[in-house]
């Protein structure tokens, strides 16, 4: 148990969708465990129930039946619900709705101040986690003068200070631009490096391509689980949920249909281009 | 109809010590019936230049003209620029507010003064054009809707103004794959239908290299370049030192084209790619 640190078991979430009482159920029966020091990406439709799944990892939602684990806490244990939002952090898609602040270090140090943590050691987890994500000589700014891959930087910086050892992205880059995508995916990699498990909900398949494990979930299911080469492997079955795949396997894939024998191992354009070259 | 802005300038907090050029002597012109993409960093001014258009802000000096109105000038009115140029908004569906669809839709029409009965059918037509089927949503709550359903039910509010000009920012963001292309080929489908004027604000090359007749560069408040999707995206260097990149088909094949110059780099699709590949794959069989 010790290296894992979620763990959905028969998972199900049902919400009622209007007056008459209906339930549906946006997860259903989903059991998932994720390993401590992982970088998941769990990718699907709108509705699939990835994001249902994201704010049930840290009782921001409690499970209508199953349980979730996070590390050895049910999160339905009401009395460990700080020691779990503490663990698992969050980020979401839009840094406005996360900056709570006028100025970069205090929004920051936020996190850490609703802990009760002595202001000396805010003042230094607050510069740690603002240097982490490259933000440090920006910390004087107001947020709104930053742009949007800056302020989600410094959403993920207002999470890092709090030391959590999970921090889950929900489509962390979805409002920002080319560079600004580029800037949180180093930042994620980063700190998944230094140990930080990472738990990363996109509709970017080329992000999705960078993690070590894809999990794919249609219909409140997961129905494809793997290795980024192991999933997109199977183009016609990932476009068969309405979903892409990365340019490169596109390509490959309709290679393939031209009588082509690319290896169904490549799925980044750096692997493409070297077999092309070959 | 056309668009023609000249020599825009705008200065956000002008005098105080963090003013900043927004928008530095832009000049550009949109002919009748084109669509055209916009790109550039965040903060690069795209934002602001569409506000402009929109007469939500007024510039420090320049101008815009859109058919023969000036509607940078003070005597012009703003609810003849908003009938005339229809702005929706990033994320747009969180401006819904009305207890059904049918309502939110009318809500614009109404208030440009038109009678009941041009405001019923516009409203039928706008949410038909935007892929909805009318006689099902209308009575809905548009807070029930999924996602991709709620921003189209945003559009069609805009939509049903009848705007000479349409103008998209990110129409496509935070949505999933299939809602991505549906709300792609609803933007086409309403350009060639109302023939007007689209001008498409989004960070995604490929669709922009798919749709549009021509775009527009913005980087530091300036236009840098303007041009059609192949004169753009063909200067790659110039474009990624600004932030920016070439739609992930065409940075592969830049890529190989660089290695090996008989694989030819003007390539924007994974369709035209694959073609590319197999025919230099197959010449180095024979």
């Amino acid at each position: 148990m010790s290296d894992i640190i979620l763990k959905a078991e028969n998972l199900t979430f049902e919400y009622i969708q209007d007056e008459d009482g209906e339930k549906v159920s946006a997860l259903d029966n989903v059991s998932i465990e994720i390993e401590k020091g992982s970088f998941t990406a769990i990718i699907g439709r709108n509705g699939s129930g990835k994001s249902t799944f994201a704010k049930n990892a840290n009782a921001l939602l409690l499970p209508s039946s199953g349980t979730m684990y996070v590390g050895s806490m049910d999160t339905k244990d009401e009395s460990k619900i700080w020691d779990i939002r503490q663990l698992v952090g969050m980020v979401f898609q839009n840094p406005d709705n996360q900056l709570v602040s006028s100025i970069v270090e205090d929004d920051v140090a936020f996190g850490p101040e609703n802990l009760g943590i002595e202001p000396e050691v805010i003042r230094q987890r607050v510069d740690e986690a603002l240097t982490d994500v490259n933000m440090y000589q920006h910390r004087k700014k107001a947020p709104h003068m930053l742009s949007g891959g800056q302020k989600q930087r410094v959403a993920i910086a207002g999470t890092i200070a709090m030391r959590p050892d999970c921090i889950v992205f929900d489509e962390p880059t979805a409002m920002l631009d080319p560079s600004g995508r580029v800037e949180v995916m180093e930042i994620i990699k980063k700190l998944n490096s230094e140990g930080i498990t990472c738990i990363l909900i996109t509709h970017f398949m080329e992000e999705a391509a960078e993690a070590d494990r894809v999990i794919i979930m249609d219909g409140g299911h997961v129905v494809m689980d793997g290795t980024p080469s192991e999933i997109f492997a199977q183009p016609d079955k990932i476009r068969d949920i309405n979903l892409d795949v990365p340019v490169a396997v596109d390509i490959a894939d309709r290679l393939r249909k031209k009588g082509i024998d690319v290896p169904l191992n490549i799925i980044s354009t750096e692997d493409l281009i070297k077999w092309v070259l070959a | 109809m056309g668009i023609s802005v000249k020599n825009l300038t705008h200065i956000y907090n002008e005098g105080l010590p963090h003013e900043s050029v927004a928008l530095d002597n832009v000049s550009f012109e949109i002919n009748d019936g084109e669509f055209i993409g916009i790109i550039g960093h965040t903060g690069s001014g795209k934002s602001t230049l569409l506000q402009h258009l929109n007469g939500l802000l007024k510039p420090k000096s320049g101008q815009i003209i859109v058919g023969d109105t000036d509607i940078t000038d003070p005597s012009c009115k703003l609810l003849e620029i908003r009938r005339r140029i229809g702005l929706v908004f990033q994320y747009p569906e969180y401006q819904l507010f009305e207890e059904t669809v049918a309502k939110d839709v009318a809500f614009g029409p109404k208030n440009l003064g038109l009678a009941q009965d041009e405001i019923d059918k516009r409203v039928e037509e706008a949410i038909g054009l935007v892929g909805l089927p009318f006689e099902e949503i209308r009575e809905k709550s548009p807070f029930e809707l999924s996602g991709g359903q709620k921003r189209r039910v945003a559009i069609a509010g805009v939509v049903a103004m009848k705007p000479e000009v349409l103008i998209l920012d990110e129409p496509t963001a935070g949505l999933d794959p299939k809602a991505h292309k549906d709300v792609l080929e609803m933007a086409y489908n309403i350009h060639k239908h109302e023939k007007n004027i689209t001008i498409f604000v989004s960070h995604n090359m490929a669709d922009v290299a798919r749709l549009c007749d021509r775009v527009f560069v913005m980087d530091k408040g300036k236009l840098i370049l303007s041009g059609t999707p192949e004169e753009v995206f063909s200067e790659e260097e110039r474009l990624t030192s600004i932030g920016l990149s070439l739609p992930p088909a065409a940075q592969l094949m830049h890529r190989l084209h660089e290695a090996n110059h008989a694989i030819k780099a003007e390539v924007f699709d994974a369709e035209n790619a694959a073609e590319e590949i197999f025919k230099f794959l197959g010449d180095k069989v024979c």
